[in-house]
């Protein structure tokens, strides 16, 4: 009997855990997801969280949209990082900025040159040109040049920046796209098969490869993009960033909004521990209240609590929260209520109250009701302590089922509205095409993050279970 | 006698699981009128009827704004009939009415595949297919975790029934999850499987009954596999280490003892007697499936209740959605019933009890 009350205590129990292989496991499955939560909660606050998550896509303008995780190149292809040139930083690596004035002419001539090296396996994904004009009569005049590194110069386009910030978008842009289309049928002599998209034709090698988008490879080397132009006006100025985007991004990469995954998979990790704990922490304690209370009174109450638990297994528990979740549209706490009380009344119940009918036969409560303790007295101090030991197992173990009962809520378009979770990840690739366009990334990093989850709490639950039900041990 | 018993006791369980589909039913509807939705389909249906009415060439004569002022007059008359102008707690009593006996209304944006606008024909259209594929892996799930179960319990202490309780607590992950992984291996990156859906479209066209067999249960490898494996490990344990509870009950030794040999001692003195919880456990298994199934129709596009009520949902169609809830009210209650029957049949404590 001393035996088994220092089992109980929580520093035995932790003991003899480490003592199973599924134990320390689960443990250390279980510290390192805590340890991501706490960091990420210290590094984005739950504000900027949100800020970045629902910014929208000027938060994220420099990210490459659908890239891959930067590791991935480890493992193939050498695909292409974003490249960035700015020319209010000129004097760095490859930038070039200068302004003559003409004299006398209220004039001044602008040479703006972006050069970099190119040594990728991949085309880039897109390219756009962001100005940033200043002048007081008219519009500045630009013309954008493109040298490859086999020093072939081709005029993109004549541009005239017609408000204060502009993006230009040469990967859509049709002027762009005719002017490559000339300078590819030159290089082929004569019509390609499939025509280039526009940052292929930028970057592919000058042979007939060039004749179709399957066959075209990037030529490596030095490129450079000038911007040549006219500009009126005293404090007339005008700069430019040049973003080449890559095909990959990061440790997780992006979404089709450019967003980082890193932010939604670290936030991810408080959101599902909280949920999956508290969920499962209320729903087992409110049970085992209703089941003490159930099986000690007895009588009407028992019969009446009874009914209600079989009459809730026929309850269509999703359909009901689902109605509910799509009718008043609900943040992720509150429908954390809903799912409460939709269990409490649950399977568990009957279990426990089956321990509880034996407890209340054993002779220390037969003396507690001699010497005059109360029924409250009984069920807190004498009864619930000696059946909270066998449901840890089941409390713990059950924690990945509201795991994924939010992910699944999320792959319905359910789920919380603002907060970034795993589920909601999976829902945008998902509704994104994520596993017939081939981003598996996409889907693979929320899954594994909720399977790292599932299993920490299921073999810690597992190895619980050996620990308080030792009958487990012998067969 | 028995029988009488019998009937008695069938008599009470569906006495008991009506009362708690009327009681879901009532829930149902009373969340779903908290923003007056339910009034809203309802009143929307009888519009529509009234509308109906007068479309006839008979009605064309009429000054339209009369008409209008007809129809109006009409509708309300209509309301007033149906006892729709009353207080919420009647009217929630006639809407009760309504969903017991299935008159679901109108869905808002969603048809049937046969074009039908009426809720109960969207729902009905769909059911097959989902009480199709889920009993289909329930069944499976059930033979093959019954199966391993009693193999790994004869070779207890093995390597492989090492391995098998190892691997428990990968059952965790549910069966969609499994799904999203298969999809990526099989229909992605192999090509061998289709992605989701019924049937192909091409095979539909051929107008032969065997190929569109042969398709649908192409259709259904990869669902039913992801339900299988995500029960297998724990199923397969949990089986296990219930034949091996049973097994070293005292009149099993005692059957032993006396030679009785081994295949009858697994017949009749193992399996006989955990026969009523492993029906229990087939139940259960049955009545997760249901709920299951919405997200794995959703994962595999499989169409069936799961993908209208995810189309429901996306398109806020709120009668379609209510009308799941009450078809889901339905099936799991008639689930309980026939499992509960069954039970009566197999467990002699119910026998004895009604018996007499």
């Amino acid at each position: 009997m001393e035996n088994a009350a220092a089992e109980y205590s929580i520093k035995g129990i932790l003991k003899q855990l480490l003592t199973y292989k599924s134990g320390v496991f689960g443990i250390s499955l279980l510290v390192l997801l805590i340890l991501i939560s706490v960091y990420t909660m210290i590094t984005i606050p739950y504000s900027t969280a949100i800020e970045l998550w629902r910014g929208g896509e000027n938060v994220w303008i420099e990210n490459p949209r659908n890239a891959q995780p930067t590791w991935i190149r480890y493992l193939g292809k050498n695909l292409p990082e974003t490249i960035k040139r700015d020319s209010t930083q000129a004097g760095r690596v490859g930038t070039i900025k200068v302004l003559t004035p003409i004299p006398e002419r209220n004039m001044k001539l602008l040479h703006i040159s972006f050069s970099f090296d190119y040594e990728y396996d991949d085309f880039p994904s897109e390219i756009n040109i962001f100005f940033t004009s200043k002048y007081n009569t008219s519009a500045p005049l630009l013309r954008i040049y493109w040298i490859k590194p086999s020093g072939t110069k081709i005029n993109l386009m004549t541009y005239i920046p017609r408000s204060q910030e502009e993006r230009l978008s040469l990967s859509i842009n049709p002027t762009v796209s005719n002017r490559l289309y000339a300078y590819t049928v030159n290089v082929l002599g004569g019509e390609p098969q499939v025509p280039l998209l526009v940052e292929q034709a930028m970057f592919a090698m000058e042979d007939e490869t060039m004749n179709s988008t399957l066959t075209a490879t990037p030529m490596k080397g030095k490129y450079e993009l000038i911007i040549e132009g006219t500009l009126y006006g005293e404090d007339s100025d005008v700069d430019a960033k040049l973003i080449v985007y890559g095909k990959v991004y990061g440790l997780a990469g992006t979404d089709h909004l450019r967003r980082d995954l890193t932010v939604a998979l670290l936030w991810g990790t408080p959101i599902a521990l909280s949920f999956g704990l508290t969920a499962s922490l209320t729903i087992s304690l409110l049970q085992l209240l209703i089941a003490t209370i159930s099986g000690y009174y007895g009588g009407k109450v028992d019969s009446a609590i009874q009914r209600l638990t079989e009459g809730y297994m026929i309850l269509p528990f999703l359909p009901f929260l689902i109605l509910i979740a799509t009718f008043y549209r609900l943040d992720i706490w509150i429908l954390l209520l809903v799912i409460i009380v939709l269990s409490v009344f649950g399977g568990g119940v009957k279990s426990t109250r089956a321990l509880v009918m034996q407890i209340k036969e054993y002779p220390y409560i037969e003396a507690a009701k001699a010497y005059g303790a109360s029924s409250k007295r009984i069920i807190l101090l004498y009864i619930i302590p000696k059946i909270l030991p066998p449901i840890v197992p089941g409390l713990i173990g059950s924690v990945p089922g509201y795991v994924f009962l939010e992910a699944a809520l999320s792959l319905l378009g359910l789920g919380d509205p603002y907060l970034p979770s795993w589920g909601k990840i999976i829902e945008d690739s998902y509704a994104g095409g994520a596993l017939y366009k081939g981003h598996y990334y996409w889907v693979l990093e929320p899954a594994s993050m909720l399977i790292l989850t599932a299993l920490a709490f299921s073999f810690l639950g597992f190895a619980l279970d050996k620990i308080v039900n030792p009958k487990l041990r012998e067969v | 006698m028995a029988v009488k018993g019998f009937a008695k006791f069938v008599a009470k369980r569906v006495l008991t699981i009506f009362l708690v589909i009327v009681i879901a039913l009532y829930v149902t509807i009373f969340i779903a009128n908290m923003g007056g939705v339910v009034d809203e389909i309802v009143k929307s249906t009888i519009k529509m009827e009234v509308a109906m009415r007068f479309r006839g060439p008979e009605w064309q004569r009429y000054d339209p704004e009369e008409r209008e002022k007809l129809m109006l007059q009409e509708y309300e008359l209509e309301l007033a009939r149906r006892g729709l102008n009353q207080p919420f707690l009647i009217r929630s009593v006639i809407y009760l009415w309504n969903a017991l006996t299935l008159d679901l209304g109108r869905a808002e944006y969603l048809t049937s595949d046969t074009g039908s606008r009426y809720v109960r024909n969207i729902i009905l259209e769909r059911l097959p297919t989902t009480v199709m594929l889920f009993t289909t892996a329930t069944v499976l799930n059930f033979l093959i975790n019954m199966a391993v179960g009693l193999y790994l319990s004869r070779h207890h202490g093995s390597k492989l029934d090492k391995f098998f309780i190892g691997m428990a607590p990968t059952s965790v992950i549910p069966g969609w999850f499994y799904g999203i992984f298969l999809i990526l291996i099989f229909a992605s990156q192999l090509h061998i499987l289709p992605y989701g859906g019924l049937v192909d479209v091409e095979i539909v066209k051929t107008r032969d009954p065997f190929l569109y067999a042969m398709d649908v249960l192409k259709h259904m490898i990869l669902p039913l596999s992801s339900w299988i494996i995500s029960a297998f490990f724990l199923g397969c344990y949990s089986n296990r280490t219930f034949f091996l509870i049973f097994s070293t009950e005292d009149y099993v030794e005692a059957a032993r003892a006396k030679g009785v040999p081994p295949r009858q001692i697994e017949t009749k003195y193992i399996l006989r007697p955990s026969l009523p919880p492993i029906i229990t456990g087939f139940a259960l298994g049955l009545i997760n499936s249901w709920s299951g199934a919405i997200i794995t129709e959703r994962v595999f596009n499989w169409p069936g209740l799961g993908t209208v009520t995810y189309a429901a949902i996306n398109l806020f169609d709120s009668a379609v959605l209510i009308g799941v809830t009450v078809i889901y009210a339905y099936l799991l209650g008639a689930t309980v019933l026939i499992l509960d029957i069954l039970y009566g049949l197999i467990d002699p404590r119910i026998k004895v009890q009604y018996g007499r």
